[in-house]
């Protein structure tokens, strides 16, 4: 039936003698599942239904680490996809990759698209740009960590919901009186390395890692017990001691204990808002994630977490075309602003941040620009500017197992961290020997 | 009198073998033997170049104090697996021997859990001992005990021993239940007569003829406490808290496919199936001494 089907419309096709085009093909695989699923299956038939020439193929990979992984064996047998999820601690594996990937700038050039690199917010382009300004893969998914207020739970506790946490001494004074009140967890928290230690150093201004994050070469170590980081693992581990933090994994697994209301304040990405949107049953609130008043007088600026696109090298011309297209259709100020009110996710441009604004949504819906802000408001500097570090999924597993010996009390802040340094320069140096 | 069909010539029991070298060839003999080339480089995940390093990935690891440390984890773990499913198991089938009526209902009931996947046992497991929505954990805590096996090293431990001897029951179950059958019961009767009573038989009879099944268990239930728990630890703790539940197959898993070191995590394999083939010879050399067939 098919064959059959086929060989009519060639055999039309050669007696009209009309030349058939056939649509070039572009292969998507991302890591997407669920309501951000349907969203990029949406934004994906959008763009097939503007033109002709191309059609996007989205494929659903699995989780970020297995998206890495298929595209990673996927080039190994000569069939990895046009464009690539990677998530932003997979950034330095995928440069270092200098024969695997076609640099996102290089895409446009080629193709002639209209493209400007600096559309993108800087704090977000920062982190997937080399360091000559050249961006090597598309920001798509971007978010930042802020603090989300359970303002029920503060009522109930007797404290005014209004009242100022700009401050980590504020929080505490908070906490104690939320424990106090017989909170039975007063604070949890998601992404636990990504929040306390990576976001914790740029929003101080403090480094991570040397060479400039790890921007600066492979060469780089860790920096992450300094005296900033020491100070704010040791508060954190006294609140875990005392129960007024309650650890509940590695990854959001303090999302459903928020969401469900048994938790007062809750550090998680702006991206949560979807979720916590539509279970909370309380009234919720977003806050600037605090700072150390006793470290720095105002804060510098958050780093994002989430994921980028890459182009995989070795397709032909005439793919990079449709790349660059579907790429080009993504980064415009409609798609990108509908995303951000979609999920929560940060507008990455400029012009999509702009829109938002025109169109009221931040007043209809306050709070939600709190991430926005708090990336924006300062230029990033050498130490805000994101992380480039090899092997760093890995390395946040090590982090991961440090900061549960301070939460448990087997370790203090110091060693936990001189430890965690110590066995991440580990892999530093593994990664450096595997790419130099 | 012994029956023993003999081929002649060499090629018809060669061709006859041939299936099962070509299985063994292509899915053990070529992986394994991939694995030993690997962890002699670090090649860059793209597979785009490739460092010899010698035996440096051994230096690496074997110098590791939490590499050595999963060595200690490793043991723990895959003698409480397989202590705790063979012992249970073994007391199943000896009641479900017992039994006169039903016993078939209660096989085929017992058997299920083995239908189960793995990372589902998992998960399984994980939502009842979850710490703030488990069934379990609920309950441990109206008896004034905090389950809190995110943080706590050694009820981690007991969670993912529990989550990973629990489908293993029903395999060694069946075996066990075989075995107790095989057993004729001319020798259990003869035995009561002269006054036994049933822990005596047991002790004395029962178990001694059973050895063949238990011994067959006992290598295959480590090599699976060694390999096929990685579903169970992946979903449950990942390793964690710290690293009381990284078992060396974990480790290769989060080496290869988190961490991109495809060197390290050859040489890991490697390491793996030395362990895994000493284990085999030991329990061959020593353990079999002391079965009945």
């Amino acid at each position: 039936m098919e064959l059959k089907h086929l060989l009519w419309g060639s055999a039309t096709a050669v007696m009209v003698g009309a030349p058939v085009t056939a649509q070039t093909q572009v292969e998507f695989w991302h890591a997407f599942t669920g309501r951000l699923g349907e969203l990029v299956a949406a934004q994906v038939e959008t763009f097939n239904n503007s033109q002709s020439d191309y059609v996007v193929e989205a494929t659903h990979k699995g989780n970020y680490s297995e998206t890495l992984n298929a595209g990673i064996a996927a080039f190994r047998a000569g069939e990895q996809p046009d464009i690539l999820m990677v998530f932003e601690v997979g950034t330095a594996t995928m440069m270092a990759a200098k024969g695997a990937i076609k640099p996102v700038y290089e895409v446009m050039a080629d193709s002639g698209a209209d493209f400007d690199s600096d559309a993108y917010i800087g704090a977000v382009k920062g982190y997937y740009t080399t360091s000559e300004g050249e961006m090597l893969s598309l920001p798509f998914n971007s978010s930042t960590p802020v603090l989300w207020v359970n303002r029920d739970a503060l009522s109930e506790a007797g404290i005014d919901p209004d009242t100022d946490m700009s401050t980590w001494e504020q929080v505490g004074e908070v906490l104690d009186q939320l424990k106090e009140a017989g909170s039975e967890c007063p604070m949890t928290t998601a992404w636990q390395s990504w929040i306390h230690l990576e976001n914790l150093s740029a929003y101080h201004d403090t480094p991570f890692a040397t060479k400039a994050n790890g921007f600066g070469g492979v060469d780089t170590e860790l920096a992450l017990n300094g005296d900033v980081q020491v100070a704010h693992i040791q508060a954190m581990g006294d609140w875990a001691k005392e129960g007024k933090f309650i650890y509940a994994g590695r990854r959001n697994e303090g999302g459903a204990n928020f969401r469900s209301g048994d938790c007062a304040l809750f550090t998680e990405s702006s991206a949560g808002y979807a979720g916590i949107k539509a279970e909370a049953k309380f009234d919720f609130e977003v806050r600037p994630l605090p700072y150390w008043a006793s470290a720095v007088d105002a804060p510098q600026n958050t780093i994002i977490g989430g994921a980028s696109l890459w182009v995989m090298a070795g397709q032909s011309d005439e793919e990079y075309k449709g790349v660059a297209e579907f790429l080009n259709f993504l980064s415009s100020a409609e798609v990108q602003a509908q995303w951000h009110q979609d999920t929560g996710y940060l507008p990455i441009t400029s012009a999509a941040a702009d829109l938002t604004r025109e169109q009221g949504f931040y007043e209809e819906n306050p709070g939600t620009d709190v991430a926005v802000k708090q990336m924006t408001t300062n230029a990033p500097t050498e130490n805000s500017k994101g992380l480039r570090l090899g092997s760093f999924d890995q390395i946040r597993g090590i982090i991961d197992e440090e900061l549960e010996a301070v939460w448990s009390g087997d370790k203090d802040a110091k060693t936990a961290l001189d430890s965690a340094k110590q066995r991440g320069d580990e892999l530093l140096r593994r990664f450096e020997q595997a790419n130099r | 009198m012994e029956k023993r069909v003999t081929f002649k010539g060499l090629w018809l029991p060669l061709l006859l073998v041939l299936p099962q070298i070509v299985i063994t060839a292509v899915f053990f003999f070529y992986p394994a033997g991939q694995a030993i080339w690997q962890s002699l480089f670090i090649p860059d995940p793209f597979g785009l170049s490739m460092k010899y390093v010698g035996l440096g990935n051994f230096e690496y690891l074997l110098g590791n104090p939490y590499y050595r440390a999963s060595f200690v984890t490793t043991a723990v773990f895959s003698i409480l697996v397989t202590v705790v499913s063979m012992g249970i198991a073994l007391y199943l089938a000896v009641l479900a021997d017992r039994l006169i009526k039903g016993s078939g209902v209660y096989r085929t009931l017992l058997i299920w859990p083995y239908a189960v996947a793995p990372a589902v046992a998992g998960v399984l497991w994980l939502f009842m001992f979850n710490t703030r929505v488990g069934v379990v954990s609920w309950y441990l805590g109206l008896l004034g005990y905090d389950w809190n096996h995110v943080l706590n090293g050694e009820e981690a431990m007991g969670l993912v021993v529990v989550a990973s001897a629990w489908g293993r029951i029903s395999y060694n179950f069946l075996f066990f239940l075989a075995g107790l059958q095989a057993i004729p019961k001319s020798v259990i009767e003869a035995a009561a007569i002269d006054g036994a009573r049933f822990w005596t038989r047991f002790r004395t009879i029962v178990f001694p003829l059973l050895s063949p099944t238990t011994f067959f268990l006992l290598v295959v239930n480590i090599v699976y406490a060694f390999f096929e728990t990685f579903g169970v630890i992946h979903t449950i703790t990942s390793g964690g808290p710290q690293q009381s539940t990284t078992i060396l197959v974990y480790k290769v898993y989060a080496d290869g496919f988190v961490g991109q070191d495809l060197g390290s995590s050859a040489a890991q394999s490697v390491i793996l199936l030395v362990i895994v083939g000493l284990l085999t010879i030991v329990q061959f050399k020593f353990i079999e001494r002391r079965v009945h067939y």
